[in-house]
């Protein structure tokens, strides 16, 4: 009997016949159709807009050692200016800390002592804005806009004699330190980020459920005497998967797009294609799971471990660079984090395919080990 | 003429207890093996190894010429296993079913037979229902249907008629026996007698030993069983009460009622007279010694292993 009667070798036909199953299975499962498309939407509302990458009306509180009118005039500016509400008066040092570290309020003023009369005599004296900046895309803006006012605020006031600071530099020098959070993320940083987020948790989930639910069902018991082998089963289960992403993908741009403005500065084709290395990555770590888990909650839970280092430590959650070293270190074995660094790259930065080609690298090499083993730990038994 | 199945010293164990045990089996090709033996006597873990989806602990074998443990994939291509729980996908449609199943195996004009079997079934008209809906019956016939497509060499069948109604029971022992003449060749398992009696040979297997093997007849013979039907010698005598009398009675192994009547018999013929010599003497039941069934011999064997490990 020569090789190929014997099927030893991959078979193409076979890993149609797994695929087009697998497609006929997943349109069936209406739920879990549903949960693929409205998972993304939800999380990308939710956090979209829980992100709002503009917003207003941010507590502050204001510690004002000088009451002289300077101060006083320029904390007018700053509530005019729609971004600072004052919601507290505070008179001692402890209070600085106590409103900023209990989330009370997002920025604490300091009006120095004899502030007002250091501006007269144009000494510039200090100016000092403390904010809580655990969400730079909170902060940013507002802080944006300080520095701005500082230039004007005082226009007003600066008359007769003192008409002649109102030309050169600020009266004032604005000191601003971020607490919390050195690292400012970019307003639009977290609906492409959001796009990883999706695709890790839904592929691997979804393949994690795929190899169980044959096993749970009994159907693997006849899916083991078929002549199937490893590669066309996994393959098989994978592919349509590939479908799915895609369409997540396509929506969470399109919503990105035009419900929040975020602009799109590289090219999309190069995401799509860096993607799919992505994608294949995560349906790898899923079936790896499956081949796991005993029945189909394990293989959620598993999923849900995954997902939460990935989430945290990717840079999704934190600032990458503002993560400890041994933090960084296993942020750099996630997928997560090299596809972020792609999907910022290429959307916000204009990166070209030379730029990424090292994350896709990486993803390349995860993507490889994981189906080794995967393909290792899928058994062609039932013991 | 060579055996389809040819195996040798088959040992299957599970966290240390031994399912399987030194199970040598040969059937050559073209007959029908019965495959018997109470629950949890190690069958279906048999029938697993014999198609590769478990690998024994000892022993070796081959299927079909081919070596159980290094060419289960060449086997798999040549085997018809249908599993004792249904295994086809209850979310695919009766013609999506076997339609996979065409395509994994390759088979060419895939269309043409795929709707050839749904004929054959009469589904015809429900090709499109869910393989999830169908009654339990159905179910099995289907899933034969799925395993027979590629026209296999060699059929496994776990308990193939279980829920299946008389008719479609007797068509499936027909076409059965048919596909035997051509050189199939079938190992079916059963708990039912009447079936064991339409195959050519039995195996009958209790807590993983291989205990008889043989014809029908040869079975019987070699239980060497005597046995008495009784029967009530007037409307107040009750069978009930005598098998009541009957049980436990040392050199009695087997009391049975059968309909009014009641089968009483022992391994040991002498023990046995003896032991019912004082029955005997009552005028109240008519006493007729008469050939053992198979189901006298199988119920005699039963007992003599412990309720409790044979279970699950
Ligand atoms: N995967 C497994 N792990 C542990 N024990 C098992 C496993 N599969 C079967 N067994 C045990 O092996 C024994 C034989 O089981 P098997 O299914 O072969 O019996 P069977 O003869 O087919 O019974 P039935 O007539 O009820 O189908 C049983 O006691 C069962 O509990
Ligand atoms: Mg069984």
């Amino acid at each position: 009997m020569n090789r190929a009667l014997n099927g030893q070798r991959f078979s193409w036909q076979r890993l149609r016949a797994m695929m087009f199953k697998e497609f006929i299975q997943m349109r069936r499962d209406r739920l879990t159709f549903a949960m693929m498309v409205g998972i993304p939407m939800m999380q990308l509302i939710l956090f979209g807009f829980a992100i709002n990458s503009d917003p207003r009306n941010l507590p502050t509180a204001v510690f004002d050692r000088d009451h002289g009118p300077f101060g006083r005039a320029l904390v007018a500016h700053m509530v005019a200016s729609g971004y600072f509400r004052v919601v507290e008066e505070i008179q001692e040092d402890a209070q600085i800390e106590a409103g900023l570290a209990l989330g009370r309020v997002q920025f604490v003023v300091s009006i120095p002592e004899g502030f007002s009369r250091e501006v007269a005599r144009g000494r510039r004296p200090e100016l000092l804005i403390e904010a809580d900046a655990t969400d730079p895309a909170a902060t940013s803006n507002a802080l944006g806009t300080v520095s701005v006012l500082a230039w004007h605020a005082l226009d007003r006031e600066l008359r007769g004699p003192l008409a002649g600071l109102r030309s050169g530099p600020p009266p004032f020098e604005l000191k601003m330190h971020r607490r919390y959070n050195q690292e400012g993320i970019t307003q639009y940083n977290v609906v492409p980020g959001l796009m990883g987020v999706v695709l890790t948790m839904t592929m691997v989930i979804m393949t994690a459920l795929a190899v169980t639910r044959e096993r749970e069902r009994g159907t693997m018991e006849s899916l083991l005497v078929t002549p199937l082998r490893p590669i066309e089963v996994m393959l098989g289960k994978i592919f349509p998967y590939v479908v799915v992403g895609y369409i997540q993908m396509t929506l969470i741009l399109v919503a990105a797009r035009v419900i929040f403005g975020v602009p799109v500065v590289g090219n999309i084709g190069v995401l799509m294609v860096a993607s799919v290395v992505f994608i294949m990555a995560n349906l790898a770590v899923g079936f790896t799971f499956s081949t796991l888990a005993r029945n189909q909650l394990q293989a959620m839970q598993m999923g849900f471990f995954y997902f939460l280092p990935n989430i945290l430590l990717s840079g999704f959650m934190f600032p990458f660079r503002g993560m400890p070293e041994w933090a960084q270190r296993v942020g750099e074995l996630l997928p997560l984090t090299h596809f972020l660094r792609i999907v910022r790259g290429v959307m916000l930065k204009g990166n070209g395919p030379e730029e990424i080609l090292g994350e896709v690298g990486a993803l390349g090499v995860f993507m490889l080990v994981v189906s080794v083993v995967a393909l290792k730990r899928y058994r062609q038994t039932l013991d | 003429m060579s055996a389809a199945i040819e195996v040798q010293g088959l040992t299957k164990r599970f966290q240390g207890r031994t399912v399987v045990d030194h199970l040598s089996l040969t059937v050559p090709q073209g007959r029908i093996l019965g495959f018997l033996g109470p629950n949890g006597s190690g069958k279906t873990t048999t029938i697993r190894m014999l198609c590769g989806l478990l690998t024994p602990d000892e022993g070796e074998g081959r299927c079909l010429g081919l070596d159980i443990r290094t060419q289960s994939h060449a086997i798999k291509r040549q085997i018809g296993y249908m599993t004792q729980r249904f295994s086809l996908y209850e979310d695919l449609s009766i013609r999506e079913n076997l339609d996979f199943s065409a395509r994994v195996h390759g088979l060419p004009e895939r269309k043409a037979r795929v709707e050839a079997a749904i004929e054959r079934l009469g589904l015809t008209a429900r090709r499109h229902q869910l393989a999830g809906e169908l009654s339990g019956g159905w179910k099995q016939r289907l899933a034969l249907a799925a395993c027979l497509l590629h026209q296999p060499r060699l059929l496994l069948l776990d308990e193939p008629t279980a829920g299946v109604d008389p008719k479609a029971r007797r068509e499936f022992w027909e076409q059965i026996h048919a596909m035997a003449a051509e050189g199939l060749t079938v190992l079916v398992t059963t708990h039912y007698m009447d079936e064991a009696e339409r195959c050519h040979a039995i195996a009958y297997i209790a807590q993983g030993k291989l205990l008889a093997t043989g014809s029908v007849e040869e079975v019987i013979r070699g239980a060497g069983l005597t046995t008495f039907s009784v029967a009530p010698a007037h409307g107040g005598a009750e069978t009930g009460l005598l098998a009541r009398r009957l049980r436990g009675v040392p050199g009695i192994e087997l009391v049975a009622p059968f309909g009014a009547l009641l089968h009483v018999g022992g391994g040991d013929r002498e023990a046995l007279l003896a032991a019912l010599e004082p029955f005997r003497r009552e005028a109240d039941f008519l006493w007729r010694e008469d050939a053992p069934t198979l189901e006298d011999v199988f119920i005699q064997w039963m007992p003599a292993q412990s309720p409790g490990e044979s279970r699950p």
